[in-house]
């Protein structure tokens, strides 16, 4: 089971740290991880995606909470959030190949932001799945290399993860 | 204006540290310089992680943490060991390092160790100040971090420039970290549920954690056992909860538990722990206790319940806020049979016990620590260390005090400087360290740290000769294949007593035994006494 962790915590050294080790030494693997500063500076969200059965994030979640820099921590569904991921995708493309590349970005919603005699440097930010749909079109043309944020995402509606009073 | 190393001081006198166990170094030089015109009293051990161990068994005797110091590099990775002991059993500890100066940070310059990222795994919390401003806060905040919530050690480890630099000194009132709101009262839903398992069982079951100790629970759950008539096992760090000859308590359980505690577990429909985290050693098969019984889990840390057990009824709280709650309800009920059933099953391996015989020439290690437990003065700190001698001990103390030693994660070498620290915090008390050959000589050197600072612990040496937990398990799991156990080439103990001026005996039977335990209770010094131990004897 895929879940996805919101988690305020002190904007500080050595939090990654401490929160990456928490799953390094239980030997649960983090698929993405993505931080940032929030409205306010002192505090960063992070957001982890990772595998594990209930039971699992159950006490994931419970190792994070009992952390002193974690503020706080939710997990979100796929359905109740929205979620993003930003990926930067280098594929050959000669003159032949490129205007198929553009019409796939086109398709997708993608944007070429660089250009090579030989390569096209494409930005996408968009759903995780399309992300995944976008690299399947283009990685026959051969990818050179790509780089990915890893997801983000907040709840959807009013409600908020936020600071408690 | 005052230094750094002057603040860290004054902070340890805010705090009303009297003692602090520690070996000085290079970059924690100015520190020491300043403690040189404090009151507060500094005991020099003979290596780091006996410091850390004595700051653990000053904490469990005084209910304080233990304040420790060393130096950066070696230092610090000396004192991991105990500060690692120290969090497996919660232990509140502020273990203070050196740390080469900011500049250098990360050069790998002499002495450089990354101490906050090596102890980051097992300290509750850990600090690197990079300002002096910085220091009073980050004191005030380990000590309410260490002691609060469920206990652990905190690290500060401080550069030796923030040592020296100039600070306006003030001590913070309190604290707030809003990431830290440990959880106290027990949720009242969560308690009349509980109230309604007890009323319901027909077999309910008290088990208790060193949590029982660290909260402060002891006597509540005595007169909540006494009042309900709830019978009660321990785990290894719970025992001397209730003394061992109380009617309800029926011995610990565990691998190396008694038949009776484990039967008691066995037969149980309502299991209630108490600042109990179900380790392996205690509880062996989690699972199949999960299916025949229902589990109160009550603990301070959320995170404990349903790591290793399953619980029906979570209940998160300090155990001696949540018992003294559930003490003032209705929960009577007929237990008799039950207790009765418990009765003859301890009545049983009570007589076998004491049938047990040892060969000529050796001393029953059973029927020693019974012995001793017995001859000891009220309200002793007894020390047991780690190996057989620890379960010899666990299995059969019954003195009228505390019984200290380290569960989690057993560490050899643990007794003598933890009962350095335990005779710091309580002076008047007589406290005994309990080892064996192997772990005596994993601390033999702080025989020194006794004599300098005038610690008269009494020790006893369980001596087979042997690695006898390893032997055992050699003999069990390996066909027999004995390697690397054997302790020959040990010194004649009789000659380190004498070079450390501390009193000795040898005994080998148990009217010797009697006498040297007398003349060893009653000399006013330090005592060495080695019990001859035959290297057969297992744990069962």
């Amino acid at each position: 089971m895929r879940s996805i962790l919101s988690v305020l915590v002190e904007n500080r050294a050595g939090v990654l740290a401490r929160t990456a080790g928490l799953f390094a030494r239980r030997g649960y693997n983090i698929e993405s991880l993505a931080v940032g500063e929030t409205e306010d500076a002192t505090v960063s969200r992070m957001t982890i995606v990772a595998q594990g059965d209930e039971r699992i994030m159950e006490q994931v979640e419970k190792q994070l909470n009992k952390q002193i820099d974690v503020i706080k921590v939710r997990q979100l569904n796929a359905e109740n959030s929205t979620r993003r991921e930003l990926a930067l995708i280098k594929v050959n493309a000669n003159t032949k190949t490129r205007g198929q590349i553009t019409d796939i970005c086109a398709i997708m919603k993608a944007e070429v932001v660089d250009l090579s005699p030989t390569t096209l440097t494409i930005e996408i930010a968009d759903r995780p799945e399309r992300v995944k749909q976008l690299l399947n079109m283009v990685e026959p043309y051969g990818i050179v290399e790509i780089v990915r944020t890893g997801m983000i995402a907040m709840e959807k509606g009013s409600a908020a993860i936020s600071l408690p009073e | 204006m005052i230094s750094g190393a002057e603040a860290m001081v004054r902070c340890l006198e805010a705090e009303g540290v009297p003692v602090l166990f520690g070996y000085p170094g290079a970059t924690i030089a100015p520190f020491y310089d300043s403690l040189r015109a404090s009151k507060i009293r500094h005991v020099l051990t003979r290596t780091e992680q006996g410091a850390g161990h004595a700051a653990s068994g000053y904490a469990r005797i005084s209910g304080k943490p233990g304040v420790c110091v060393v130096t950066s590099g070696p230092g610090a990775t000396n004192l991991l060991t105990a500060i690692a002991t120290a969090y497996s059993d919660s232990i509140p500890l502020v273990a203070i390092t050196g740390q080469v100066a900011t500049y250098q940070l990360g050069r790998d310059v002499f002495q450089e160790v990354d101490t906050t990222g090596a102890a980051a795994p097992f300290t509750k919390y850990s600090y690197l100040v990079k300002s002096a401003v910085d220091l009073p806060r980050v004191f005030k905040e380990a000590f309410h971090i260490a002691s609060t919530g469920r206990k652990g050690p905190v690290l500060i480890d401080v550069p030796v420039d923030v040592q020296r630099q100039a600070i306006e000194f003030s001590y913070p009132e309190g604290v707030s970290i809003r990431g830290y709101k440990p959880p106290h009262a027990g949720h009242p839903l969560q308690i009349r549920k509980v109230a309604e398992a007890i009323r319901a069982a027909k077999r309910p079951l008290i088990c208790l954690g060193g949590g029982a100790f660290l909260s402060g629970a002891v006597d509540v759950v005595r007169a909540f056992a006494e009042k309900f008539s709830l019978p009660v096992v321990s785990t290894l760090m719970g025992v001397g909860a209730l003394p061992a000859d109380h009617p309800y308590y029926y011995g610990m359980l565990g691998m190396t538990g008694t038949t009776t505690g484990n039967i008691a577990i066995d037969r149980s429909d309502l299991l209630i722990l108490i600042g109990a985290r179900v380790g392996d050693r205690a509880i062996t098969r989690p699972d199949s206790v999960e299916k025949t019984t229902t589990v109160v889990h009550i603990d301070i840390d959320t995170a404990e319940i349903g790591k290793n057990v399953g619980a029906t009824i979570p209940l998160v709280g300090d155990a001696a806020a949540v018992v003294s709650k559930l003490s003032e309800m209705d929960l009577e009920g007929d237990r008799s049979e039950w207790l009765r059933e418990l009765d003859v099953h301890r009545a049983k391996e009570r007589e076998k016990t004491l049938a047990k015989q040892s060969k000529s020439g050796f001393l029953n290690p059973g029927a020693f620590v019974r012995m001793l437990c017995e001859k000891l003065p009220e309200n002793s700190v007894y020390v047991a260390d780690v190996g057989q001698n620890q379960i010899w001990s666990a299995r059969n103390f019954r003195a009228n005090g505390r019984f200290l030693t380290t569960g989690g994660m057993g560490t050899m070498g643990y007794s003598i400087p933890a009962a350095i620290g335990a005779k710091a915090a309580a002076p008047d008390r007589c406290v005994l360290a309990v080892c064996g050959d192997g772990s005596f000589q994993m601390s033999m050197n702080e025989l020194a740290t006794m004599r300098q600072h005038g610690f008269p612990i009494k020790i006893a040496i369980l001596r087979n000769g042997k690695l006898g937990m390893v032997l055992g398990i050699q003999r069990t799991a390996y066909g027999g294949r004995e390697f690397a156990v054997d302790l020959e080439g040990s010194p004649d103990f009789k000659l380190i007593a004498e070079a450390y001026g501390i009193e000795y005996q040898r005994v080998c039977d148990m009217e010797g035994a009697e006498k040297a335990v007398e003349r060893m209770l009653s000399s006013p010094g330090g005592y060495l006494l080695e019990c001859a131990i035959d290297p057969e004897e297992g744990v069962q």
